[in-house]
Protein backbone atom coordinates (compact mmCIF):
# COMPACT_ATOMS: atom_id res chain seq x y z
CA UNK A 1 0.00 0.00 0.00
CA UNK A 2 1.51 3.59 -0.81
CA UNK A 3 0.73 5.43 2.24
CA UNK A 4 -0.02 8.57 2.14
CA UNK A 5 1.78 11.59 3.82
CA UNK A 6 2.58 15.39 2.94
CA UNK A 7 5.60 14.52 1.74
CA UNK A 8 3.77 12.62 -0.94
CA UNK A 9 1.83 15.14 -1.61
CA UNK A 10 4.73 17.50 -2.66
CA UNK A 11 6.46 14.39 -4.27
CA UNK A 12 3.21 13.71 -6.59
CA UNK A 13 2.81 17.15 -7.17
CA UNK A 14 6.02 17.47 -9.38
CA UNK A 15 4.67 14.43 -11.39
CA UNK A 16 1.49 16.25 -11.97
CA UNK A 17 -0.18 13.71 -10.04
CA UNK A 18 -0.34 11.05 -12.69
CA UNK A 19 1.35 7.94 -10.58
CA UNK A 20 -1.11 7.53 -7.59
CA UNK A 21 -1.59 3.99 -7.12
CA UNK A 22 -5.35 2.45 -7.32
CA UNK A 23 -6.57 2.60 -3.94
CA UNK A 24 -7.29 -1.69 -4.00
CA UNK A 25 -7.10 -4.18 -6.29
CA UNK A 26 -10.00 -5.44 -8.37
CA UNK A 27 -9.61 -9.33 -7.94
CA UNK A 28 -11.21 -12.59 -8.90
CA UNK A 29 -13.26 -14.25 -6.81
CA UNK A 30 -11.24 -17.24 -5.49
CA UNK A 31 -13.04 -20.51 -4.54
CA UNK A 32 -12.32 -20.67 -0.90
CA UNK A 33 -12.33 -18.05 1.83
CA UNK A 34 -12.14 -18.13 5.74
CA UNK A 35 -14.59 -15.55 6.17
CA UNK A 36 -17.01 -14.22 3.67
CA UNK A 37 -18.89 -10.69 4.16
CA UNK A 38 -21.69 -10.17 2.60
CA UNK A 39 -22.05 -6.23 2.02
CA UNK A 40 -19.22 -3.64 1.11
CA UNK A 41 -20.41 -0.76 3.09
CA UNK A 42 -18.96 0.50 6.09
CA UNK A 43 -19.98 -1.72 8.54
CA UNK A 44 -18.62 -4.69 6.28
CA UNK A 45 -15.54 -2.98 5.25
CA UNK A 46 -14.69 -2.28 8.94
CA UNK A 47 -15.17 -5.74 9.56
CA UNK A 48 -13.01 -6.86 6.76
CA UNK A 49 -10.56 -4.72 8.25
CA UNK A 50 -11.01 -5.64 11.82
CA UNK A 51 -10.42 -9.49 10.58
CA UNK A 52 -7.56 -9.19 8.96
CA UNK A 53 -5.61 -6.23 11.43
CA UNK A 54 -7.00 -7.32 14.64
CA UNK A 55 -7.40 -11.34 14.46
CA UNK A 56 -5.48 -12.52 12.01
CA UNK A 57 -8.28 -13.88 9.79
CA UNK A 58 -6.51 -12.62 6.01
CA UNK A 59 -8.04 -15.02 3.51
CA UNK A 60 -11.25 -12.55 3.75
CA UNK A 61 -13.70 -11.84 0.69
CA UNK A 62 -15.95 -8.59 1.16
CA UNK A 63 -18.98 -9.52 -1.42
CA UNK A 64 -21.04 -6.37 -2.42
CA UNK A 65 -23.40 -6.08 -5.16
CA UNK A 66 -23.23 -2.91 -6.79
CA UNK A 67 -19.98 -0.31 -5.10
CA UNK A 68 -18.31 0.15 -2.25
CA UNK A 69 -19.99 2.39 0.20
CA UNK A 70 -22.52 2.89 -2.13
CA UNK A 71 -26.12 1.99 0.13
CA UNK A 72 -26.41 4.06 3.32
CA UNK A 73 -22.80 4.49 3.46
CA UNK A 74 -23.10 7.10 1.19
CA UNK A 75 -26.37 8.30 1.84
CA UNK A 76 -26.32 9.21 5.64
CA UNK A 77 -26.45 12.65 7.59
CA UNK A 78 -22.18 11.76 9.09
CA UNK A 79 -23.17 12.75 12.26
CA UNK A 80 -20.99 10.43 14.88
CA UNK A 81 -22.09 10.98 19.19
CA UNK A 82 -22.65 8.12 21.65
CA UNK A 83 -24.86 9.50 24.35
CA UNK A 84 -27.22 6.76 24.20
CA UNK A 85 -29.37 6.09 27.46
CA UNK A 86 -28.79 2.23 28.21
CA UNK A 87 -25.65 0.54 29.37
CA UNK A 88 -25.33 -1.39 26.54
CA UNK A 89 -25.75 0.43 23.80
CA UNK A 90 -23.75 3.49 25.42
CA UNK A 91 -20.71 1.02 25.57
CA UNK A 92 -21.02 0.19 22.09
CA UNK A 93 -21.65 3.48 20.00
CA UNK A 94 -18.67 4.81 22.92
CA UNK A 95 -16.44 1.87 22.15
CA UNK A 96 -16.78 2.72 18.41
CA UNK A 97 -16.62 6.50 19.31
CA UNK A 98 -13.05 5.88 21.26
CA UNK A 99 -11.90 4.00 17.71
CA UNK A 100 -13.23 7.18 15.57
CA UNK A 101 -10.36 9.70 17.19
CA UNK A 102 -7.64 7.60 16.03
CA UNK A 103 -9.40 6.25 12.93
CA UNK A 104 -7.67 8.72 10.43
CA UNK A 105 -4.31 7.59 11.74
CA UNK A 106 -4.83 4.15 12.05
CA UNK A 107 -6.18 3.76 8.34
CA UNK A 108 -3.62 6.86 6.90
CA UNK A 109 -6.55 7.49 5.33
CA UNK A 110 -8.38 11.20 6.36
CA UNK A 111 -11.50 10.49 7.47
CA UNK A 112 -12.06 14.32 8.63
CA UNK A 113 -13.40 13.49 12.13
CA UNK A 114 -14.57 16.66 13.85
CA UNK A 115 -15.40 16.51 16.85
CA UNK A 116 -17.43 19.93 16.71
CA UNK A 117 -20.26 18.49 19.64
CA UNK A 118 -24.27 17.74 18.99
CA UNK A 119 -26.86 19.71 20.70
CA UNK A 120 -30.03 17.36 21.44
CA UNK A 121 -32.57 19.78 22.12
CA UNK A 122 -35.54 20.03 24.54
CA UNK A 123 -38.29 21.61 24.03
CA UNK A 124 -40.78 20.18 26.70
CA UNK A 125 -40.51 19.40 30.52
CA UNK A 126 -41.10 15.99 29.33
CA UNK A 127 -38.43 16.19 27.24
CA UNK A 128 -36.17 17.87 29.70
CA UNK A 129 -37.10 14.87 31.94
CA UNK A 130 -35.77 12.60 29.40
CA UNK A 131 -32.63 14.70 28.71
CA UNK A 132 -31.45 14.93 32.50
CA UNK A 133 -31.82 11.42 32.93
CA UNK A 134 -29.59 10.52 30.08
CA UNK A 135 -26.80 12.78 30.76
CA UNK A 136 -27.00 11.00 33.99
CA UNK A 137 -26.91 7.66 32.81
CA UNK A 138 -24.35 8.78 30.17
CA UNK A 139 -22.32 10.35 32.92
CA UNK A 140 -22.43 6.58 34.71
CA UNK A 141 -21.14 5.24 32.19
CA UNK A 142 -17.97 7.66 31.49
CA UNK A 143 -19.78 9.48 28.49
CA UNK A 144 -19.15 13.17 28.77
CA UNK A 145 -22.60 15.05 28.43
CA UNK A 146 -23.92 17.49 30.11
CA UNK A 147 -27.27 19.65 30.68
CA UNK A 148 -27.02 22.94 29.45
CA UNK A 149 -29.56 26.33 29.62
CA UNK A 150 -30.53 28.20 26.53
CA UNK A 151 -28.26 31.15 27.28
CA UNK A 152 -25.16 28.17 27.03
CA UNK A 153 -26.58 26.80 23.93
CA UNK A 154 -27.32 30.48 22.28
CA UNK A 155 -23.05 30.73 22.80
CA UNK A 156 -22.64 27.13 21.45
CA UNK A 157 -24.94 27.71 18.38
CA UNK A 158 -25.63 31.61 18.22
CA UNK A 159 -28.30 30.74 15.24
CA UNK A 160 -30.61 28.53 17.11
CA UNK A 161 -33.60 31.12 17.46
CA UNK A 162 -33.77 30.38 21.71
CA UNK A 163 -36.91 33.23 22.16
CA UNK A 164 -39.96 32.45 23.90
CA UNK A 165 -41.70 33.37 20.73
CA UNK A 166 -41.15 30.08 19.02
CA UNK A 167 -43.74 27.68 18.37
CA UNK A 168 -42.04 25.18 20.34
CA UNK A 169 -39.26 27.09 22.69
CA UNK A 170 -36.24 25.51 23.39
CA UNK A 171 -36.08 25.22 27.19
CA UNK A 172 -32.37 23.37 27.18
CA UNK A 173 -30.46 20.34 25.85
CA UNK A 174 -27.97 17.79 26.29
CA UNK A 175 -24.46 18.69 25.05
CA UNK A 176 -22.23 15.51 24.14
CA UNK A 177 -18.79 18.30 23.48
CA UNK A 178 -16.75 14.71 21.99
CA UNK A 179 -19.35 13.97 19.09
CA UNK A 180 -19.29 15.54 15.98
CA UNK A 181 -19.46 14.38 12.31
CA UNK A 182 -17.06 12.65 10.09
CA UNK A 183 -16.34 12.47 5.97
CA UNK A 184 -18.90 9.68 5.26
CA UNK A 185 -17.04 8.04 1.79
CA UNK A 186 -13.83 8.43 3.55
CA UNK A 187 -14.60 6.22 6.17
CA UNK A 188 -16.05 3.35 3.64
CA UNK A 189 -12.69 4.40 0.92
CA UNK A 190 -10.09 4.35 4.20
CA UNK A 191 -11.60 0.78 5.28
CA UNK A 192 -11.57 -0.85 2.02
CA UNK A 193 -8.16 0.34 1.31
CA UNK A 194 -6.63 -0.84 4.96
CA UNK A 195 -8.46 -3.92 4.36
CA UNK A 196 -6.88 -4.98 1.25
CA UNK A 197 -4.26 -4.03 1.80
CA UNK A 198 -3.95 -6.76 4.42
CA UNK A 199 -5.04 -9.11 1.89
CA UNK A 200 -8.77 -9.06 2.02
CA UNK A 201 -10.54 -9.51 -1.30
CA UNK A 202 -12.83 -6.86 -1.97
CA UNK A 203 -15.74 -8.10 -4.68
CA UNK A 204 -17.77 -5.49 -6.18
CA UNK A 205 -20.47 -6.16 -8.79
CA UNK A 206 -21.19 -9.81 -7.08
CA UNK A 207 -24.38 -10.01 -5.77
CA UNK A 208 -24.82 -12.99 -3.67
CA UNK A 209 -28.37 -15.14 -4.79
CA UNK A 210 -28.46 -17.89 -2.17
CA UNK A 211 -26.48 -19.79 0.50
CA UNK A 212 -24.75 -23.27 0.35
CA UNK A 213 -26.56 -24.78 3.75
CA UNK A 214 -26.00 -28.19 4.55
CA UNK A 215 -26.98 -29.71 8.20
CA UNK A 216 -27.83 -26.74 9.49
CA UNK A 217 -24.10 -25.60 8.71
CA UNK A 218 -23.17 -22.49 6.22
CA UNK A 219 -20.69 -23.95 3.79
CA UNK A 220 -20.57 -20.99 1.61
CA UNK A 221 -22.46 -18.67 -1.05
CA UNK A 222 -23.99 -18.97 -4.53
CA UNK A 223 -23.13 -15.55 -6.47
CA UNK A 224 -23.89 -14.35 -9.83
CA UNK A 225 -20.11 -14.83 -9.91
CA UNK A 226 -20.19 -18.10 -9.15
CA UNK A 227 -19.97 -20.23 -5.81
CA UNK A 228 -17.75 -19.25 -3.29
CA UNK A 229 -17.20 -21.42 -0.29
CA UNK A 230 -16.70 -20.39 3.47
CA UNK A 231 -17.46 -21.76 6.87
CA UNK A 232 -18.44 -18.40 8.39
CA UNK A 233 -20.39 -16.04 6.50
CA UNK A 234 -21.25 -12.54 8.34
CA UNK A 235 -24.37 -10.30 6.99
CA UNK A 236 -24.37 -6.90 6.65
CA UNK A 237 -26.47 -5.67 3.97
CA UNK A 238 -28.19 -2.87 6.25
CA UNK A 239 -31.66 -2.36 4.47
CA UNK A 240 -31.83 -5.49 2.39
CA UNK A 241 -30.60 -7.87 5.27
CA UNK A 242 -34.44 -9.43 5.05
CA UNK A 243 -33.92 -10.63 1.56
CA UNK A 244 -30.76 -12.47 2.18
CA UNK A 245 -32.17 -13.95 6.01
CA UNK A 246 -35.13 -15.21 3.81
CA UNK A 247 -32.86 -16.87 1.71
CA UNK A 248 -31.21 -18.60 4.83
CA UNK A 249 -34.68 -19.24 5.73
CA UNK A 250 -34.72 -16.90 8.64
CA UNK A 251 -36.97 -14.61 9.46
CA UNK A 252 -35.59 -10.85 11.04
CA UNK A 253 -37.30 -8.51 13.10
CA UNK A 254 -36.22 -5.74 10.54
CA UNK A 255 -38.78 -3.37 8.64
CA UNK A 256 -36.87 -1.39 5.63
CA UNK A 257 -37.85 2.01 4.94
CA UNK A 258 -36.61 5.09 3.03
CA UNK A 259 -34.73 7.95 5.39
CA UNK A 260 -34.71 10.72 2.94
CA UNK A 261 -31.60 13.66 3.58
CA UNK A 262 -30.99 16.93 1.97
CA UNK A 263 -28.22 18.87 1.33
CA UNK A 264 -28.63 23.17 0.74
CA UNK A 265 -26.10 25.47 -2.02
CA UNK A 266 -22.45 25.78 0.11
CA UNK A 267 -23.26 28.61 2.86
CA UNK A 268 -20.25 30.54 4.42
CA UNK A 269 -19.62 28.79 8.19
CA UNK A 270 -23.01 29.51 9.86
CA UNK A 271 -23.24 26.14 11.98
CA UNK A 272 -20.84 25.52 14.92
CA UNK A 273 -21.94 21.92 15.84
CA UNK A 274 -24.41 19.29 15.18
CA UNK A 275 -28.23 20.35 16.47
CA UNK A 276 -31.01 17.48 16.94
CA UNK A 277 -34.39 17.78 18.08
CA UNK A 278 -36.66 15.03 18.87
CA UNK A 279 -39.97 17.08 19.66
CA UNK A 280 -39.75 19.48 16.45
CA UNK A 281 -37.71 16.34 14.59
CA UNK A 282 -34.77 17.49 12.52
CA UNK A 283 -31.09 17.74 12.84
CA UNK A 284 -28.73 19.69 10.98
CA UNK A 285 -24.97 20.46 10.77
CA UNK A 286 -23.04 21.77 7.90
CA UNK A 287 -20.44 19.72 6.24
CA UNK A 288 -16.69 21.32 5.40
CA UNK A 289 -17.59 22.43 2.27
CA UNK A 290 -20.55 24.53 3.02
CA UNK A 291 -23.71 22.99 2.72
CA UNK A 292 -26.00 22.57 5.45
CA UNK A 293 -26.73 18.69 5.77
CA UNK A 294 -30.01 17.95 6.85
CA UNK A 295 -32.22 15.07 7.93
CA UNK A 296 -35.80 14.03 10.30
CA UNK A 297 -37.88 11.31 9.93
CA UNK A 298 -38.37 8.21 8.15
CA UNK A 299 -41.05 7.70 5.31
CA UNK A 300 -43.54 5.09 7.23
CA UNK A 301 -44.33 2.69 4.81
CA UNK A 302 -41.64 0.23 3.83
CA UNK A 303 -39.78 1.17 0.45
CA UNK A 304 -36.84 -0.56 -1.10
CA UNK A 305 -36.89 2.36 -4.09
CA UNK A 306 -34.09 4.52 -2.08
CA UNK A 307 -36.70 7.40 -2.46
CA UNK A 308 -39.70 8.44 -0.26
CA UNK A 309 -42.46 11.43 -0.51
CA UNK A 310 -42.48 14.84 -1.00
CA UNK A 311 -44.51 15.48 2.52
CA UNK A 312 -41.82 14.04 4.29
CA UNK A 313 -39.10 16.58 2.97
CA UNK A 314 -41.57 19.41 3.90
CA UNK A 315 -41.84 18.22 7.46
CA UNK A 316 -38.16 17.98 7.93
CA UNK A 317 -37.83 21.69 6.31
CA UNK A 318 -40.33 22.91 8.66
CA UNK A 319 -38.38 21.76 11.45
CA UNK A 320 -35.23 23.16 10.25
CA UNK A 321 -37.35 26.87 9.90
CA UNK A 322 -38.64 26.56 13.32
CA UNK A 323 -34.99 26.04 15.03
CA UNK A 324 -32.99 28.03 12.33
CA UNK A 325 -35.73 31.01 11.12
CA UNK A 326 -32.68 32.33 9.45
CA UNK A 327 -32.53 29.43 7.16
CA UNK A 328 -36.08 30.04 5.94
CA UNK A 329 -35.03 31.08 2.38
CA UNK A 330 -32.04 28.77 1.99
CA UNK A 331 -31.67 26.75 -1.26
CA UNK A 332 -31.88 23.06 -1.24
CA UNK A 333 -29.53 21.40 -3.42
CA UNK A 334 -29.30 17.58 -3.39
CA UNK A 335 -31.72 15.60 -1.63
CA UNK A 336 -31.65 11.32 -1.95
CA UNK A 337 -32.74 8.49 0.08
CA UNK A 338 -31.37 5.40 1.44
CA UNK A 339 -33.02 2.17 2.92
CA UNK A 340 -32.70 1.76 6.45
CA UNK A 341 -33.32 -1.02 8.42
CA UNK A 342 -35.47 -0.29 11.26
CA UNK A 343 -35.44 -2.67 14.77
CA UNK A 344 -38.76 -2.73 17.08
CA UNK A 345 -36.26 -1.26 20.32
CA UNK A 346 -34.20 0.89 17.92
CA UNK A 347 -31.12 -1.08 18.64
CA UNK A 348 -29.20 -2.95 15.96
CA UNK A 349 -28.77 -6.70 15.57
CA UNK A 350 -25.53 -8.15 16.16
CA UNK A 351 -25.96 -12.21 16.39
CA UNK A 352 -25.38 -15.64 15.56
CA UNK A 353 -28.32 -17.22 13.69
CA UNK A 354 -29.80 -21.10 13.87
CA UNK A 355 -27.67 -21.35 11.19
CA UNK A 356 -24.37 -23.13 12.40
CA UNK A 357 -21.22 -20.24 11.24
CA UNK A 358 -23.96 -17.26 9.60
CA UNK A 359 -24.11 -14.39 11.70
CA UNK A 360 -25.68 -11.59 10.98
CA UNK A 361 -24.73 -7.51 11.74
CA UNK A 362 -28.02 -5.44 10.71
CA UNK A 363 -30.67 -3.36 12.26
CA UNK A 364 -29.16 -0.15 12.94
CA UNK A 365 -31.84 1.69 11.21
CA UNK A 366 -31.38 5.13 11.19
CA UNK A 367 -28.08 5.72 13.22
CA UNK A 368 -25.54 3.18 12.07
CA UNK A 369 -23.24 5.76 10.20
CA UNK A 370 -21.59 6.61 14.36
CA UNK A 371 -21.21 2.92 14.82
CA UNK A 372 -18.98 1.91 11.52
CA UNK A 373 -15.70 1.44 13.42
CA UNK A 374 -17.24 0.14 16.67
CA UNK A 375 -19.43 -2.35 14.43
CA UNK A 376 -16.99 -3.84 12.54
CA UNK A 377 -14.04 -4.00 15.22
CA UNK A 378 -16.95 -6.40 17.60
CA UNK A 379 -18.75 -8.31 14.40
CA UNK A 380 -14.73 -9.26 13.55
CA UNK A 381 -13.81 -10.26 17.06
CA UNK A 382 -16.86 -12.48 16.83
CA UNK A 383 -16.59 -14.02 13.78
CA UNK A 384 -12.81 -14.79 14.58
CA UNK A 385 -14.08 -16.26 17.88
CA UNK A 386 -16.87 -18.08 16.79
CA UNK A 387 -18.52 -16.37 20.25
CA UNK A 388 -20.20 -13.12 20.63
CA UNK A 389 -18.03 -10.10 21.40
CA UNK A 390 -19.07 -9.33 25.17
CA UNK A 391 -20.16 -5.84 23.64
CA UNK A 392 -22.07 -7.26 21.31
CA UNK A 393 -23.40 -10.13 22.98
CA UNK A 394 -26.80 -8.10 24.52
CA UNK A 395 -27.79 -7.49 20.74
CA UNK A 396 -28.55 -11.12 20.23
CA UNK A 397 -31.63 -12.01 17.82
CA UNK A 398 -32.94 -13.88 20.60
CA UNK A 399 -34.10 -10.90 23.02
CA UNK A 400 -37.22 -10.52 20.73
CA UNK A 401 -38.36 -13.26 22.03
CA UNK A 402 -36.85 -13.46 25.73
CA UNK A 403 -38.05 -10.06 25.91
CA UNK A 404 -34.51 -8.37 26.86
CA UNK A 405 -35.20 -5.40 24.84
CA UNK A 406 -33.20 -2.35 24.97
CA UNK A 407 -35.55 0.48 24.63
CA UNK A 408 -33.49 3.64 22.74
CA UNK A 409 -36.38 5.03 20.70
CA UNK A 410 -35.31 7.79 23.19
CA UNK A 411 -31.76 8.55 21.72
CA UNK A 412 -32.01 7.89 18.69
CA UNK A 413 -32.49 10.79 16.73
CA UNK A 414 -35.58 9.59 14.17
CA UNK A 415 -38.70 8.51 15.50
CA UNK A 416 -39.96 5.21 13.98
CA UNK B 1 -46.43 10.92 -3.24
CA UNK B 2 -49.19 8.62 -3.14
CA UNK B 3 -52.70 9.16 -4.14
CA UNK B 4 -54.36 6.40 -2.14
CA UNK B 5 -58.13 5.30 -2.87
CA UNK B 6 -60.11 4.78 0.32
CA UNK B 7 -62.48 2.06 -0.02
CA UNK B 8 -64.81 3.66 2.13
CA UNK B 9 -64.41 7.26 0.94
CA UNK B 10 -64.42 5.88 -2.16
CA UNK B 11 -62.05 8.97 -3.05
CA UNK B 12 -58.22 9.18 -4.21
CA UNK B 13 -56.91 11.50 -1.79
CA UNK B 14 -53.63 12.36 -1.18
CA UNK B 15 -51.00 10.58 0.96
CA UNK B 16 -51.01 13.20 3.27
CA UNK B 17 -54.35 12.14 4.87
CA UNK B 18 -52.93 8.43 5.44
CA UNK B 19 -51.20 6.81 7.92
CA UNK B 20 -48.88 3.73 7.50
CA UNK B 21 -49.60 1.54 10.29
CA UNK B 22 -47.57 -1.55 8.95
CA UNK B 23 -48.26 -5.08 7.86
CA UNK B 24 -51.59 -5.96 7.60
CA UNK B 25 -53.16 -9.27 8.15
CA UNK B 26 -50.99 -9.93 11.23
CA UNK B 27 -52.90 -12.31 13.87
CA UNK B 28 -52.67 -11.77 17.66
CA UNK B 29 -52.14 -15.35 19.10
CA UNK B 30 -55.04 -17.40 19.49
CA UNK B 31 -55.26 -18.73 23.11
CA UNK B 32 -53.17 -15.50 24.50
CA UNK B 33 -53.17 -17.34 28.64
CA UNK B 34 -50.87 -20.05 26.88
CA UNK B 35 -49.17 -18.94 24.20
CA UNK B 36 -45.37 -19.19 24.22
CA UNK B 37 -42.50 -16.70 24.35
CA UNK B 38 -41.64 -17.42 20.51
CA UNK B 39 -45.71 -16.74 19.21
CA UNK B 40 -45.71 -13.15 21.66
CA UNK B 41 -42.30 -12.24 20.10
CA UNK B 42 -43.37 -13.40 16.11
CA UNK B 43 -46.53 -11.92 16.93
CA UNK B 44 -45.11 -8.48 18.37
CA UNK B 45 -41.62 -8.11 16.25
CA UNK B 46 -41.42 -10.36 13.25
CA UNK B 47 -42.46 -9.22 10.09
CA UNK B 48 -42.42 -10.47 6.46
CA UNK B 49 -40.83 -6.86 5.08
CA UNK B 50 -40.57 -8.54 1.43
CA UNK B 51 -38.79 -6.62 -1.16
CA UNK B 52 -41.98 -6.63 -3.61
CA UNK B 53 -45.50 -6.63 -3.40
CA UNK B 54 -46.36 -5.98 0.46
CA UNK B 55 -49.72 -6.14 1.87
CA UNK B 56 -50.00 -3.05 4.51
CA UNK B 57 -52.38 -1.64 7.10
CA UNK B 58 -53.37 2.12 6.46
CA UNK B 59 -55.31 4.46 8.49
CA UNK B 60 -57.36 7.72 6.71
CA UNK B 61 -56.28 9.34 9.89
CA UNK B 62 -57.73 13.18 8.33
CA UNK B 63 -60.21 11.55 6.68
CA UNK B 64 -62.89 8.65 7.81
CA UNK B 65 -60.38 7.63 9.98
CA UNK B 66 -60.85 3.66 9.18
CA UNK B 67 -58.60 1.23 9.19
CA UNK B 68 -57.90 -0.69 5.55
CA UNK B 69 -55.82 -2.26 3.58
CA UNK B 70 -53.51 -1.42 0.50
CA UNK B 71 -51.43 -3.57 -1.73
CA UNK B 72 -48.42 -2.63 -2.71
CA UNK B 73 -44.65 -2.81 -4.28
CA UNK B 74 -42.17 -1.84 -2.39
CA UNK B 75 -39.39 -1.37 -4.86
CA UNK B 76 -41.56 0.34 -7.44
CA UNK B 77 -44.27 1.66 -4.59
CA UNK B 78 -46.97 1.19 -6.96
CA UNK B 79 -50.47 0.79 -5.05
CA UNK B 80 -52.04 -2.05 -6.96
CA UNK B 81 -55.81 -2.18 -5.08
CA UNK B 82 -56.69 -0.87 -1.66
CA UNK B 83 -59.27 -3.04 0.04
CA UNK B 84 -61.38 -2.84 3.35
CA UNK B 85 -60.81 -4.64 6.54
CA UNK B 86 -61.88 -8.45 6.83
CA UNK B 87 -60.95 -9.18 2.79
CA UNK B 88 -58.60 -10.63 1.29
CA UNK B 89 -56.45 -8.86 -1.56
CA UNK B 90 -56.67 -10.39 -4.78
CA UNK B 91 -53.26 -9.70 -6.14
CA UNK B 92 -50.44 -11.49 -4.35
CA UNK B 93 -46.66 -12.11 -4.89
CA UNK B 94 -47.72 -15.58 -6.52
CA UNK B 95 -50.58 -13.75 -9.00
CA UNK B 96 -48.03 -11.37 -9.66
CA UNK B 97 -45.49 -14.08 -10.65
CA UNK B 98 -48.55 -15.54 -12.84
CA UNK B 99 -49.07 -12.32 -14.51
CA UNK B 100 -44.96 -11.80 -15.28
CA UNK B 101 -44.75 -14.95 -16.56
CA UNK B 102 -47.74 -14.93 -18.97
CA UNK B 103 -45.65 -11.74 -20.38
CA UNK B 104 -47.74 -8.75 -18.81
CA UNK B 105 -46.26 -5.72 -17.52
CA UNK B 106 -46.54 -5.41 -14.09
CA UNK B 107 -45.32 -3.41 -11.32
CA UNK B 108 -42.52 -5.35 -10.67
CA UNK B 109 -40.02 -2.41 -11.55
CA UNK B 110 -36.65 -4.63 -10.52
CA UNK B 111 -34.12 -2.82 -10.54
CA UNK B 112 -32.77 -1.46 -8.03
CA UNK B 113 -30.41 0.70 -7.08
CA UNK B 114 -27.48 1.86 -5.77
CA UNK B 115 -27.06 4.11 -8.73
CA UNK B 116 -26.69 3.78 -12.56
CA UNK B 117 -26.83 0.51 -14.38
CA UNK B 118 -23.38 -1.49 -15.48
CA UNK B 119 -22.56 -2.09 -18.58
CA UNK B 120 -23.22 -5.62 -18.08
CA UNK B 121 -26.44 -6.31 -17.26
CA UNK B 122 -25.70 -9.92 -16.92
CA UNK B 123 -23.80 -9.74 -13.65
CA UNK B 124 -26.62 -7.24 -12.11
CA UNK B 125 -30.26 -9.08 -12.70
CA UNK B 126 -32.24 -8.97 -10.60
CA UNK B 127 -32.63 -12.59 -8.73
CA UNK B 128 -36.03 -14.02 -6.99
CA UNK B 129 -35.42 -14.55 -3.47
Amino acid sequence: MQRYSGFGLVKHALGHHENWERQWRNPTPKKRYDVIIVGGGGHGLATAYYLAKEFGVKNVAVVEKGWLGGGNTARNTTIVRSNYLWDEAARLYNHSLDLWKGLSQDLNYNVMFSQRGVLNLGHTLQDMRDIQRRVHANRLNGIDSEVVTPQQIKAIEPALDISSRARYPIMGASWQKSAGVARHDAVAWGFARGADALGVDLLQNTEVTGFKIRDGKVLGVHTNRGDIEANTVGCVAAGNSGVLAKMAGIRLPLESHPLQALVSEPLKPVLNTVTMSNHVHGYISQSDKGDLVIGAGIDGYLGYGQRGSYPTIEHTLQAIVEMFPMFSRVRMNRQWGGIVDTCPDACPILSKTKVKGLYFNCGWGTGGFKATPGSGHVFAASLAKGEMHPIAAPFSIDRFHTGALIDEHGAAGVAH
Amino acid sequence: MFYIHCPYCQEHREEEEFHPRGEAHLMRPTDPDNATDEEWGDYLFFRQNPRGIHHELWVHSVGCRKFFNITRNTVTYEILETYRMGEQPSITAETEKLRKEQGVQTADGGWQTIGAQPDSRALNEETSS
